[in-house]
């Protein structure tokens, strides 16, 4: 349990803050509009149909105002920079920016729908009414506002308009209709089968959402949501409900008055809104800033390695950019984790083919004459990730699968730096490397980063400060005969270095077990850049091995994902 | 966006347009709104279009991930063949099944939404794209084993007699043998 709560703590906590406030408005609006004095009449039309209409677009407020926070990606890196000094649980929290805005977004489709059914049923009790199927009152009241002098009540001001013909005349009605439209096609398209296959679709269809907060600023603007105002002499529905035929002419029953809310959504999102839009124009600033090749290298398996150099660039270890490539598509950009090291003064990434973008540039690259300048590219970023924590722990295990081992290649260069010239910010004693993948293929330049490091840590005499195992999961009867025969030899037959190839899955818990044993006091952190399956596997390994006691063993874990 | 499949798309949006149809409806007959018979009509479109959409398709690149629990109903989306098969049919059918969703307005959302994704169907069937059921993979990746398993060997293997077996005194080096696979010790 305790452990539970050092790994998870902080990140249930918001969550409860979260659902705490949600449930505050709800409450709170629902009595406002349930109990409120001001809507004793709007609530004999309507019954609590009101307050449930009215308690989820607090809700409803509230949330769209936190949607577009976590996607603010400079902003989100502004925050991470300025809590180095408070402590890695905070700056955790900032990686799950994407759970929180899913979450966001499932809260915003449940308050849709409740608000939605809540008014259809006010509409249609408004339809009613204004017919007189209901009492006296009733009708009375929705007949104010048909003479000079009146404001009226219910919304439906005629008898042939029809609740379809009220939504598509009135501003509330038409903005509601677009702005769900947008969300229905946003959360269709965001379904994880479309993401992950079909990305273009998911992104360019996401852009709706400027639909979304147009619609949503001017949807209170009709007034639609009546409540009664002060008169003189003040008319109190409590006595004057059952006097219909004396209002206007009794003296303490003057005829009611009537006016809608001011529309508060706006307050609400504006905020955000700006942040968003700052967001993006300096997406757009980056884009034009101009961007030099350093070097092009098309490594093993059609693996594209490209130095760039960008003015005023600065990075940190692990860190991602997004990549534009105007000649091949004019609104796409891609991400890709940095390579190199902050301490080189260009920046690297290494691109697989994956996908009709990547195999486009890899192809026009290939064209490329020697030496010449690649096609013109924008770079925005960098961003920041869990990897750039590293250096904080005093030991660190890294698991790196498949594609995930592409960060840690800048952390070991990095960590190779820093030793070097013995850079005091270094905490790191010890490392831990674990590499997993099916097969090495695509990855022959990451066996020679390790072959290097290797090398020269042997040289230098830290041989122990880097401990790395290999793992291949894919390996068959042929490869196995092919090892068991160069069992002797010095160095692997598969990777060439010294450290032998394990086969098959890592067992975790052996692995904990023997960082436990030999480092029995210290911190540990575990990062992980891999699939969501072997996240949940080392999470759980992570509060296993975890000490409650405070000068004992203790991991942490991190992860990246794409 | 060469490579998207648009009826994976189209099946999420009719999808939930067939739960919002649904719901639209069960408002408008529990509500006893004006015109409930179009709600009541939409209730039943809607558990339609859902059982329609339920199963999804096997895509023609990459691996197909399958709904919970989605057999039986592939078993029978399969059984109408090329109704269900062809996209200008959903297409249409979609298209024609939203119509009397718009008189009311209960429903007019799920209209809308059902004819959208008919739209993206139809995007999908002009570009030859048809539904292709997933079906369970036969286990064929074991090897087969032969029938002689069930009849093991009545004699030993046939081997020269014992005595031309047994290693002779006299010839040492003709008798000693060279490992095939050099043995070392564990370090």
């Amino acid at each position: 349990m305790g452990n539970w709560i050092i790994n998870h703590g902080l990140t249930y906590f918001i969550l409860v803050v979260w659902m705490a406030i949600n449930t505050f408005l709800f409450v709170w609006f629902y009595f406002l509009y349930d109990l409120g004095d001001r809507f004793i009449y709007t609530r004999h039309i309507l019954g609590s149909a009101l307050s449930w209409a009215r308690a989820p677009a607090a809700v409803l407020n509230f949330n769209c105002m936190l949607i577009l926070l976590p996607v603010c990606r400079n902003l989100l890196s502004l925050i991470r920079g300025s809590f180095m000094c408070c402590g890695r649980t905070i700056r955790k929290q900032l990686d799950k920016n994407i759970s929180f805005h899913k979450l966001v977004a499932y809260m915003i489709a449940l308050m849709t729908a409740v608000h939605i059914i809540a008014h259809l049923v006010n509409a249609e009790r408004y339809y009613n009414s204004r017919h007189g199927d209901y009492d006296e009152l009733s009708t009375a009241l929705s007949n104010l506002g048909d003479t000079a002098n009146t404001t009226y009540l219910n919304p439906i001001r005629s008898l042939s308009t029809t609740p379809i013909l009220l939504v598509f005349t009135s501003i509330a009605g038409l903005t509601g209709v677009v702005i769900t439209l947008a969300l229905i096609l946003m959360i269709t398209s965001s379904m994880e089968v479309i993401r992950r296959s079909y990305f273009e679709v998911f992104w360019f269809t996401h852009h709706l959402f400027i639909v979304f907060f147009a619609g949503l600023v001017f949807h209170g603007a009709g007034r639609i949501v009546r409540g009664q105002t002060a008169t003189d002499p003040p008319h109190d529905p409590k006595h004057c409900d059952d006097e219909v035929d004396e209002w206007g002419m009794e003296e303490n029953c003057p005829i009611p008055q009537f006016a809608g809310g001011f529309p508060q959504t706006w307050m609400w999102v504006i905020g955000p809104m700006v942040l968003y839009v700052c967001e993006r124009l300096l997406r757009f600033v980056r884009y034009l800033q101009s961007v030099q090749y350093r070097k092009i290298v098309i490594r093993p398996s059609k693996v594209l390695e490209l130095q760039l150099m960008k003015n005023g660039f600065k990075m940190d270890v692990g860190q991602y950019v997004f990549l534009n490539c105007p000649s091949i598509s004019q609104l796409e950009w891609h991400p890709f984790t940095m390579t190199s090291a902050p301490e080189e003064d260009f920046f690297s990434v290494h691109i697989r083919s994956a996908g009709d973008w990547t195999q486009k540039l890899i192809s026009v690259v290939e064209q490329l004459p020697a030496g010449a300048q690649g096609p013109k590219m924008s770079v925005d970023g960098p961003f920041g990730t869990a990897s750039e924590d590293v250096f904080d722990y005093e030991v660190a295990m890294l698991v790196g699968a498949g594609i995930g081992v592409t960060p840690f290649a800048s952390v070991l260069k990095s960590i190779w730096y820093k030793s070097k010239e013995s850079n005091p910010k270094l905490s790191t004693r010890k490392i831990y490397f674990y590499w997993l993948c099916r097969e090495t293929h695509a990855f022959e330049w990451f066996a020679d980063l390790l072959q290097v490091l290797e090398r020269e840590m042997e040289e230098r005499g830290m041989g122990d400060f880097l401990t790395y195992k290999l793992f291949l999961t894919g390996w068959d009867q042929s490869q196995a005969t092919h090892v068991m025969v160069h069992a002797d030899k010095d160095t692997d037959v598969i990777t060439g270095l010294k450290q032998k190839t394990n086969y098959g899955r890592p067992n975790w818990d052996k692995e904990f077990e023997q960082v436990r044993a030999e480092n029995p006091t210290s911190v540990v952190g575990t990062f992980l850049c891999g699939p969501a399956a072997l996240a949940s596997v080392l999470a759980k390994k992570c509060v296993k091995y975890t000490d409650v006691d405070p000068r004992k063993t203790k991991f942490y874990f991190n992860q990246e994902n794409f | 966006m060469g490579k998207i499949e648009w009826a994976m798309w189209a099946n999420e949006q009719a999808l939930a347009s067939g739960l919002i149809l649904l719901t639209g409806g069960i408002v408008g007959v529990a509500g006893q709104f004006r015109d409930w018979q179009f709600a009541a009509y939409a209730v039943a479109a809607g558990v339609f279009v859902c059982l329609l959409e339920y199963p999804r398709g096997k895509r023609n690149k990459g691996t197909s991930v399958e709904r919970t629990g989605q057999y039986c109903f592939t078993v029978c989306v399969k059984s109408f063949g090329p109704l269900t098969r062809n996209y200008y049919v959903r297409a249409f059918i979609h298209a024609g099944i939203c119509v009397p969703g718009g008189f009311m307005l209960a429903t007019i959302l799920g209209c809308v939404c059902l004819g959208i994704a008919s739209l993206i169907y139809l995007a999908a069937a002009i570009r030859g794209e048809h539904w292709e059921p997933i079906l369970p993979r036969k286990d064929s990746a074991r090897k087969p084993v032969a029938d002689s398993i069930n009849r093991p060997p009545q004699n030993p293997p046939p081997r020269p007699p014992a005595e031309m077996r047994r290693k002779r005194a006299e010839d040492l080096e003709g008798a000693a043998y060279v490992n095939p696979i050099p043995v070392t010790a564990n370090e």
